[in-house]
Parts: structure tokens; sequence; C-alpha cells
């Protein structure tokens, strides 16, 4: 299906329940050829639901698809790609072992048996020829920085002759300039009638600079929309967290000339394949100061903080802490104060399918307060000290026996801040510490970072969201390829700039 | 120990090497097919010991060894059907699985092929390339197998395959991404089970070959572990059919070396020579895995805890 002009689409009453939960609520979107329209919306708002009740991977409880004034019962992907509808996901669905011509090759309907590589060059150079970016059709895309992952994710759509794009966050790994320059294309694309676009995402800033038109969800329901242009900023605010009280970000105590608690000497540090990741390092960090690090994932920043962290070996360098030489076992961080919030905690700091309680206890469990009678642990002991963690970090579970797997993102955070944040910490490594959690949640992270911060712990922070790390840095690096490539003190901190440096040396 | 002894022994390594890698070929591009699309059949033991039971019994009782051949993939098919089946139920564990179906493989083939320790069944043919030579140990070394042949021209056919077919392409994708196979439509289950069906359908030609050429009779201690090495051998291979081939040559004469160094005379050691494949499979993966970084060219699927 290569029709040049997108068929009119209009979703009326899509309703999705999972057991108990109502995860969507009778939400209808219209989508006249080359609208741009925006779904905003918190985590678990219903985004993601709704576009996959449309593409065929959930069965709707109730709702139509009606395709050019027809009606369409869409049961799986492949109905839904034969109507011309398209997806990008949030997570790339590319194979990182084959190359860039394979991946494109790859998505066709009507994949030959043997497939002739000479003319799908071909075709496919043609094809790129009249693309506004390209990519290089040989190069392995594990290879490829996560930018132009989401350019092939999005030429790939293109290829098929996709002609209603369905966008789930594609700007989450990208740099502003990056996210810019494709949503520009994309938006360019709907003026001329050549593609409608649908984008989810949880950024106002794209909203009101690429959407033409907006429909907010909340607990699944539609809870109001309309033309970008008739709105603000505070209505879609308002609108996508509702009433409820957002805790307030903690003030900054002004930076005192404090001692280096954490420094890192010409570190270099080899991947999970062989090569190195990280590539002579050096960095200082003081107390009572936050030195944000900048940068496209996959630029050594997973292997930094897991050398920090004493998860991984480094192939040299040199780690101190407090002027003194730091190796990073349980023992020596807990003695030295070293703590760390590390990414994705359900798979790099916690056991999901152990308790709250023990979960909590991984650094003091062998503390004389928990043990009694010489090797034992005390359960009952255990249990006090999860519960009063519980209270003061407002984790929400069903008690200290929960385990921490049923516990939502957000609350596993806090799980991993009350283990990490309530000793006496005089270096904190945090890595993505809000990714993926909600408004709410990630307020109140950032203000425990920062309350940290102004207790005297030296603060370094990994983030992907470099408006995380304007909000809480006092310095900002960016790292690339490994290195250091730019140093800024916040004052003087432009996101263009640092965006420059976190695709290219320039 | 005189010049021509030496040569002896080299050329009946060589000859070993050929006859002996037979099986270890067989299997390991079966596995090399199954652990592509993100799945580990450890079953293949019992599906080689299954294969070469019945391969022998149909064999005997058509005087077909081709037949043989014929059936005993179709058993394997079945095992390897029954694994990618069972383990597409969810929460199901691979290993698990692929343990109790070599257990089960093995036992079976045993009942069942009581009867068939006796009698005898016709050999596979073989090509005699060294019909040139006056030397009987060139002429037993250069007696190349039909289904080394079939191997032979396998092995890149498979590595042709992967790369330039669709359902090659649609294989990896499985074994790679199956997220990615999801979002194109493909199903990760269906997939994942044929491509186990294929590969037990070659694992069990390979046990034929142990019934039907060497050592050509059937009986339990028919197989010594090559099953499993095999599985042990496609990690060391990378998953690359044509490594599969040239690493069960040096499996092959690594099994060949005892007999081949007794032939002469040196029977000091027998046992601990008949060793090397176990020692040689332990050596080459501890020698090619680390502790510090993941194996290049391993399916991203491929997971033991799932």
């Amino acid at each position: 299906m290569t029709a040049a002009v997108p068929p009119p689409v209009e979703i009326v009453g899509m309703s999705k329940r999972f057991g108990a939960l109502t995860a969507l609520a009778d939400v209808s979107l219209r989508l006249p050829p080359g609208s741009f329209h925006a779904l905003l919306g918190e985590n678990g708002a219903g985004k993601s639901t709704l576009v996959k009740c449309v593409m065929g991977y959930y069965r709707p409880d109730a709702g139509r698809v009606l395709v050019d004034g027809r009606e369409y019962a869409i049961t799986n992907p492949r109905q839904a790609h034969e109507l011309g509808f398209g997806m990008v996901y949030q997570h790339f669905t590319l194979v990182p072992s084959m190359t860039v011509l394979e991946n494109l090759v790859l998505g066709r309907a009507d994949l030959p048996a043997v497939i002739r590589w000479d003319d799908e060059r071909a075709r496919l150079e043609a094809f790129l020829g009249r693309m506004p970016f390209t990519v290089s059709l040989d190069r392995p895309v594990a290879a490829l920085a996560a930018g132009e992952k989401q350019k092939l994710e999005i030429l790939q759509q293109l290829s098929l002759g996709r002609r209603v794009l369905i966008l789930d966050e594609p700007t989450s790994v990208l740099t502003l300039e990056e996210a810019d320059q494709i949503l520009g294309v994309l938006r360019e694309m709907t003026e001329e009638r050549r593609l409608t676009v649908v984008l989810i995402t949880h950024k106002f800033r794209e909203v009101q600079a690429f959407a033409r038109e907006v429909t907010v969800l909340r607990f699944g329901r539609d809870v109001g929309g309309g033309l970008v242009t008739d709105l603000t900023r505070d209505d879609l605010v308002r609108m996508m967290i509702g009433t409820a009280a957002v805790p307030e970000a903690a003030a900054r105590a002004p930076i005192a000339e404090r001692p280096v608690a954490l420094e890192v000497r010409d570190l270099t540090v080899a991947s999970d394949r062989g090569v190195e990741a990280v590539r002579g390092v050096s960095l200082a960090v003081r107390s009572g100061e936050i030195v944000g690090v900048a940068g496209v994932s996959g630029n050594g920043q997973r292997e930094l903080v897991e050398v920090l962290a004493g998860q991984r070996r480094s192939e040299s360098g040199e780690i101190r802490v407090a002027g003194a030489p730091c190796r990073r076992t349980r023992v020596e961080m807990r003695r030295r104060g070293v703590f760390a919030l590390t990414e994705e905690p359900l798979r790099n700091a916690c056991v999901p399918a152990m308790s709250v309680a023990e979960n909590l206890a991984f650094r003091t469990f062998d503390d004389p307060r928990l043990i009694r009678t010489g090797v034992f642990v005390s359960r009952r002991a255990l249990r006090a000290e999860a519960r009063e963690l519980i209270a003061r970090y407002g984790i929400r579970c069903q008690g200290p026996d929960a385990r921490l797997e049923t516990l939502s993102g957000g609350n596993v955070q806090r799980t991993l801040l009350a283990r990490e944040l309530s000793g006496d910490v005089a270096v904190l490594i945090a890595h993505n510490p809000c990714a993926g959690l909600d408004f709410a949640a990630t307020t109140e992270i950032r203000a425990r970072i920062v309350r940290a911060r102004n207790g005297g712990a030296a603060v370094l922070l990994l983030s992907e969201d470099l408006d995380e790390l304007l909000e809480l840095s006092d310095r900002i690096a960016v790292m690339f390829e490994g290195r250091f490539v730019y140093e800024t003190p916040r004052e003087a901190a432009d996101p263009h700039v640092i965006g420059r440096h976190m695709v290219s040396h320039g | 120990m005189s010049e021509v002894g030496w040569w002896g022994v080299l050329i009946a390594v060589v000859g070993g090497a050929i006859r002996v890698s037979t099986p270890y070929l067989f299997v390991s591009l079966g596995e090399t097919l199954t652990e592509k699309s993100g799945r580990v059949n450890l079953g293949l033991e019992g599906t080689l010991v299954m294969g070469a039971m019945s391969g022998y019994a149909v064999a005997h009782l058509t005087g077909s060894p081709w037949l043989g051949v014929l059936v005993a993939g179709m058993a394997g098919a079945t095992f390897g059907l029954a694994h990618g089946a069972i383990c597409n139920l969810p929460r199901v564990n691979d290993i698990a699985v692929g343990i109790a179906l070599f257990l089960l493989g093995t036992g079976l083939a045993f009942h069942l092929g009581k009867p068939f320790i006796e009698p005898s069944a016709p050999r596979l043919p073989h090509f005699a390339l060294g019909a040139w030579s006056a030397s009987p140990q060139v002429r037993a070394a250069l007696e190349i197998n039909a289904l080394f042949v079939v191997g032979l021209v396998l092995a890149p056919l498979l590595l042709w395959g992967l790369r330039n077919t669709r359902w090659g392409l649609v294989v990896r994708t499985v074994g790679d991404n199956s997220d990615a196979a999801r979002a194109l439509g493909y199903s990760a289950e269906q997939v994942r089970a044929m491509a186990t069906m294929a590969g037990g359908f070659l694992a069990g030609v390979g046990g034929s070959f142990l019934s039907l050429y060497y050592p050509g009779t059937w009986n339990e201690g028919l197989s010594s572990g090559q099953g499993l090495m095999a599985i042990a051998l496609v990690i060391f291979a990378r998953w690359n059919p044509m490594h599969c081939f040239w690493v069960s040559l040096l499996f092959g004469g690594a099994t060949a070396l005892g007999p081949a160094l007794q032939s002469i005379g040196i029977t000091t050691h027998y046992y601990l020579l008949n060793a090397a494949p176990y020692a040689l499979t332990l050596v080459l993966l501890v020698w090619s895995s680390s502790t510090r970084h993941t194996l290049v060219g391993a399916p991203s699927e491929l997971r033991i805890s799932r």
C-alpha cells in the first residue's frame, strides 16, 4: 500500500481492561490526512494501550477503527501494516547483529524466499535519496548511535509505505537537536500531506513545538485537548497531572568550597564486548556538589557507573574517596560512605523476588544491630527497620514482606533511595534515577538527591535527560565515546551547545 | 619408533577426523540452527541415540540404509518438535526440558532397541578416494562416507541460507530480538518450534551415522556424549556453520588420537588419550570464554533463566 496521501483515520470509543484495571476508557481520536496529533500523559495513562489496540497488539474490549470511512477489525500487527499503519517503538525493534540493509529488508511483508541483495540495495539507495536524512546501509545496527537508530526506525516505516506513523516516545534517547531535526522533518512531511503522525510523549515542549492537535490522557480517560495553539503549558500540566499534590523541589544550599570527596584518575574500562568503553577518564567531585554527566546512552556511562559501584573491574586508573584509594568492595563502600543508584534497579541493584525488607537490608544485614546470637539475621529487626524506612521514604507497598517485584517503578526507586540515602552518604553515584517515573515521583526523587547534596554528599549524576541535569547539577560534563569532551558550570550551560557535544567533539 | 609409524598416526588421525566428525557435524549444525532462533536444545544427545536406534532398525527391516537415515531424521524431528512445543508453554525452561528429553530419548531408544542389538543392518556407502594408494592405511583413511559429504555441502548451505533467505533472516531476528520479530508480525514461538524441529532432524541423521556407518552397529554404548559435546562445540564455533565444520573435524581428530597411537603400539595412557575430546571440550570452552566480556556472535535471546 503506497498511496501518496494518507487515508483519514477515526478511532472511536476505544476501551481496554486488564483484569480489574481499566487501562483505557472510551477514548476517541480523529486523524485527518496530514495531521500531527500528540498524545500526552503520565506513565500508565493509557497512551501505549490506545495505540497498541489500534496496531492489533491488544484486542480492545470496545471501540472501532475507521480507515477511509470503512470499519476494520485489526487483530494483528500485519493487518495494521496493510492498512498503512506503522509504529516506532520506545525501545528499538531493530536487530542489532544485522546491518542497516538487512534490517530495512526484513520489514518487507512480501519478503522473497531468496533475497537478491543487489536489487534490494539499489531499491533502497533510490529510496534513501528521496529522504531528508540517511543512514549508511552497510553498518551493523549495533554500531549506530541512538539518534541514527531512531532515524533508521522511521526510515524503515517510510520505506515500507506506511502512511500513518505512530511514534511512542521517540525522543527519549535523543539529544535536543536530534529530536528537533527528526520531529521537524516529520512535521514537514505532514504539512505536505505525505504522512499522518501520532506522537506519544510526556514532553510539553515537543507538543507545543511540533504537534497541531493534542489529546491528554489520565488514568485511561480523555481529559482534554484540542488545537495546540489554543492551550498554554499550564493548561496541559493541569490536564496531565490533575489536582494531585506535586512535591516541591528542594532548595539548593549555596556551594561552599569543600574538599574533593570523589576523585577518578585516568580510568579505563572495557565493555562486555571487550572493547574500551571508558577511555582515560578523570574527574573530581567536591562534597556538597552535584556533577552532572550528559551523554547519549552507550558512550561509556554504564561501564563507568559499574566500576564506581564495584560491579565491574577497571583496566587501569585509580578511584580515590576523601583522598585515599578506594576498592569498591561491599565492606569498604559502606565504611567510606559510597552509595549508588544504578540504572534499572530491578536488574542492577535489587532482587525482584525478595521482600522489600530484605532488599532494604542489602547493605546492613550483617550490621550488629540486625544480628542476633552472633550469626543469625533477626527477621524482626529487619522488619522493624524496613517499616521505619517505608514510612520515612513513603514507599507504597503491602508491607515489609511484599516482594519487590510487586511494587510500581516509582516505589522500587524509592526503596533503592531508602537503602542508599539513609546512611552517612559521602559519595553518591546516580544513573538515570528518574527514568520511566511519573511527574510526582520524579520531583520527589530529584528533591532527595538535592537534599543529599545539601547534606554534604558528593554526587555524580549521569543522566540521559538533559532537563534533569540542568535542574540539578552544579557542573555539567559531556561524555562521548568514553571520554569527557566538554564541561561547563551550571550558570553558563546552554542545552544546544551541550547537545552538540553529545554527538561529536565539535 | 619408525618414521613410517608417525606418518601412520597422522594418517589415522586425519582419517579418523573425517570418520568420527560426522555426528558432531550434524548435531552441531542442528544446534546452531536452533540456537540462532534463541533456544537451547540440550536434549540432542537423546535425539542422537534415538536416531541411531531407529535408523538401524529401519535399515535392518527394509534393507535400505538411506531409508534408515530418513526415519532417524524424522524421529529426531519429532523430538525437536516436542522440545519446541513444550518450551513454548509459559514459564517453561528450555534447559530443564532439554535434559528431560535427553533422558527420555536415551531411555526410549534402549527400550525399543533391545531386539536390534544382535541382527545386522546394511551399511551406508562410502567413496574410496584412496584407491590410488598401495598403503592400506591411506586407503582406510580416505574412505569418505556419504553422510560426511552431505554435511560438507550442508554447512556452507546453512551459512548461505541464514544470510540470504527469508527464513534465515527471520530465524536470526527471532534469536536476536524477539520484540522486533513480533513487531514485524512473526511469531517467535512458531519460528523457534520449527528451528528446533529442523535441528532435531539433523541430530537424528547424525545418530543414524553411528549405527549405520561407524561404528556401524546398534548397542547401548554407541554414543559417548557426542550429542552433548556438539552443543559445547557450537559455542566454540560462534554459531557459524562453517566453523562448526572445522571444529567438528578437530574434535573428530582428537577422538581418533587414542586408537591411532594404539595402532602403532603405544598403549600407555590409552584410556587417558581416549578422553582427549572431553579434555579438549573443557580447554576450548575455558579458553574461548571470559569473565570480562560476552561472546561475540551469541544470539541475544539465548538465556538460561527463562
